[in-house]
């Protein structure tokens, strides 16, 4: 049992850190354009360099 | 000054909407085509809002930039209030959903061991732990709903979020009272998965209305936003609509609409007014007349001395109608919000009768409490809250990828009612644009087509524009052409092969017409007319299937009205005013029929308003698309019954998942009254109503077949 003492913070830890990557991502304007972000993956840019 | 402001700040950015991208493809062609060219920075598309964000030089301003995207293809507005980007209603939920979703999982795992069995010091751990992680996530996702009970409260009122609101409170407080007192059972994990179904119900609601906004905003801003002013001293500037101001003088080139109202000073020209009055036929105008904000100037460039702009046009006057009638819709109350009235006063008062009703049979203030709610969680409006709008997202969803944009939910609920149409006439049952007689382009020889594709290309007269987006659609493409030349009000010409070709306005000719000419022999006439659209009499035939009575109410002469009339077999009022529309509609509706207007121009506006339901076409005018609460892209009309036929099978499956949610309460009360549910019970089959409701609502994806 002793080892849900050192489980149950790590668990919790990483389902805030999963939280905190999604309000990040909210902030950062990944969400402004998800027709635009589906349909960049598309486009074939590889003479651009 | 402005040398300063210039090098502090080399670059600005401008906002564009660009209606017409739509894939990969165009991204890509609008972002490589504007890199490099002199004056730009960067540019970014945004797909979903139908935009694109430039960086560019001081020097450019917002009419360089609709030229340069016009040669790569693409036609652009400059967005009205600069980085206007219209702000999301779905936004500010998205992060409560994710906390209450997020939080939701991880104390339902936590209650499954207890559930499983565990027994002392563990259980109180994973209580006190699923207390830390349940009491700031419920605080948190909860506001949007505290919020809307307070306020409803505050004014006396009760509406679905005081229940919502009690019910969540009243939970967490026992629950972390059991937990502090080292109980049994604690809620944490219902109360949460009642606010992650509640949202999701909400976002969706808002998701509809963004996308729908998005769509609608991307077709406005295709009115005249501005005009080229002629100073004192002969010097052009370009100045917006807002900045005219009544005595200066405009030039308005061919092609271009009237930003203001005015007279003319010079020149010579059509006007086509079909958009302020219906009339189809253009009307001429030269020096000392009056012409009006709206109308498309169709021949030559005239100057114009600015009589009255902005609010004090005679678009105001219709705006006045508008606005009054839009306060007459506002007052239709909502299916949902219908329900709510009768729900939430119910709900509590069962509530308090269970508490009461336990207490005076002798249980303690504990079980009472326990039971009392259940009875709020099980009876909480979940299945209910999500009936309307689950049904509603997903019939809008279908219809949008059908080319048809439902601006306001509560259209489908009145749309499906309707069982009388008036349809205007020019740009409704006919398509509001001059059109090349389909004969006459077969009958081209292939060079000749060529050639006037050429020479349509080379000039932005609505008529060539016309002509040139006929020919390319059957396949033709443009011949080489050398000294090409417009003249204003008299054509197109040039040189091919050493021949002289024109496309000339033709002399004498009964109706819109163009001529075109080869050398000296060779000559066609291309007559022009505004034609019905496509589908006309299959989308009538299936309007009346459905049970609805329709006619023709036009602003336009009745010759032309009578030529409609006959051709679609409807009856039709001819010479009708913004008012008359408005007033006819009132007589149908105080005679008790629910009427569905179509109409796109700006004297349809006070009759959209009015009207039970509305739908304009995507070519209507801003006022028009700002008053419909539907509108459909494409040219063909059997969009028409395509969303009454929608609408009505929406209002089918909301009154089925109304059904479902009373039925499933009337089940599970009694039971949770009696006490034999508990909390956490009544929150599974709470989700598994909720479940049910948007697997209903899911059978709407083909709706709008």
């Amino acid at each position: 049992m002793s080892v849900l003492g050192l489980l149950l913070p790590v668990a919790l830890l990483l389902g805030l850190g999963g939280l905190a990557a999604f309000f990040w991502a909210l902030r950062n304007g990944q969400f402004d354009d998800p027709d635009g972000d589906a349909a960049r993956i598309l486009i074939d840019d590889e003479d651009d360099e | 000054m402005n040398e300063v402001s210039l090098r502090q700040q080399p670059t600005v950015s401008s906002v564009l909407a660009v209606p017409g991208m739509h894939c990969a493809g165009c991204i890509s062609r609008i972002e490589r085509g504007l890199a490099g060219r002199p004056g730009i920075v960067s540019s970014r598309v945004n797909l979903s809002a139908r935009q694109v964000t430039i960086e560019h030089d001081r020097s450019l301003d917002a009419r360089d930039l609709v030229a340069e995207l016009e040669r790569i293809g693409f036609e652009a507005e400059p967005r009205k209030g600069a980085l206007a980007a219209s702000p999301s209603q779905v936004r500010p939920l998205l992060a409560p959903l994710a906390v209450a979703a997020f939080a939701a999982m991880n104390v339902m795992l936590l209650s499954v061991s207890v559930w499983s069995g565990a027994e002392g010091s563990t259980r109180a751990l994973f209580h006190w732990v699923s207390a830390l992680i349940g009491v700031p996530a419920i605080a948190y996702a909860g506001m949007p709903f505290f919020r809307s009970a307070w306020r409803a409260l505050r004014k006396r009122r009760t509406n679905m979020d005081v229940p919502i609101s009690i019910g969540v409170v009243v939970a967490t407080a026992l629950s972390l009272y059991e937990v502090a007192t080292g109980g049994h059972d604690a809620w944490f994990d219902g109360a949460l998965m009642l606010l992650t179904f509640l949202l999701a119900g909400r976002a969706l609601d808002a998701m509809m209305r963004d996308r729908a906004r998005s769509g609608v905003d991307a077709l406005l801003g295709h009115a005249a936003q501005g005009a080229t002013v002629v100073g004192p001293d002969g010097t052009l500037a370009w100045k917006a609509a807002d900045a005219l101001a009544p005595g200066m003088v405009i030039r308005v080139a061919a092609g271009e609409r009237l930003a203001a109202d005015g007279e003319i000073l010079a020149g010579h020209s059509r006007f086509d007014q079909s958009l302020l009055t219906g009339e189809s036929a253009p009307v001429p105008g030269s020096a000392g007349d009056e012409v009006l904000a709206g109308t498309l100037n169709l021949d030559a460039p005239v100057d114009v001395r600015v009589a009255a702009t902005g609010a004090d046009t005679k678009l105001a006057e219709i705006a006045r109608l508008m606005e009054a009638a839009a306060q007459d819709r506002s007052k239709y109350v909502r299916l949902a919000d219908r329900a709510a009235r009768l729900y939430a006063p119910a709900v509590h008062t069962l509530a308090a009768l269970t508490f009461a009703g336990w207490m005076l049979a002798g249980a303690g203030w504990h079980q009472s409490l326990v039971v009392a709610i259940s009875v709020l969680i099980i009876t909480c409006p979940c299945a209910l809250g999500l009936a309307v709008p689950v049904a509603q997202v997903v019939a809008s969803g279908a219809l949008m990828r059908a080319g048809i944009m439902v601006k306001d939910g509560t259209a489908f609920e009145r749309l499906a009612r309707a069982d009388r149409a008036l349809l205007d006439k020019t740009g409704t049952l006919t398509l509001g644009r001059p059109v090349p007689d389909p004969q006459v382009l077969d009958g081209l020889p292939p060079d000749a087509a060529k050639v006037a594709l050429a020479l349509a290309s080379h000039s932005r007269h609505p008529l060539s524009r016309a002509l040139a987006a006929a020919l390319a659609a059957r396949g033709h493409a443009a011949t080489r052409l050398e000294d090409v030349a417009e003249r204003p009000g008299e054509g197109v010409f040039a040189r091919w092969n050493g021949r002289e070709v024109a496309l000339r306005r033709p002399e004498g000719a009964k109706g819109t017409a163009v001529r075109l000419t080869i050398g000296d022999d060779a000559r066609w006439q291309i007559p022009f007319a505004d034609r019905l659209r496509p589908d006309c009499h299959a989308a009538l035939a299936q309007l009346r299937d459905l049970g609805i009575d329709l006619s023709i109410v036009s602003g336009d002469h009745a010759r032309a009205v009578a030529e409609v009339a006959r051709a679609t077999g409807l009856l039709a009022q001819a010479d009708a005013r913004p008012e008359d529309k408005q007033d006819l509609i009132a007589r149908l509706q105080a005679a008790g029929r629910h009427v569905l207007m179509v109409g796109d121009g700006l004297n349809d506006g006070p009759a959209l308003a009015k009207a039970d339901a509305s739908i304009a076409p995507g070519s209507a005018s801003e006022v028009g698309l700002q008053a419909a609460d539907l509108v459909f892209v494409q040219d063909s009309l059997l969009a028409l019954p395509r969303a009454v036929r929608a609408a009505r099978s929406t209002m089918r499956v909301v009154r089925q998942n109304f059904a479902l949610a009373i039925g499933y309460n009337v089940l599970a009360v009694p039971l949770a009254i009696a006490g034999y549910v508990n909390p956490m019970i009544a929150a599974l089959a709470m989700s598994l109503s909720s479940l049910i409701v948007v697997g209903n609502s899911l059978r709407l994806t083909r709706a709008a077949r």
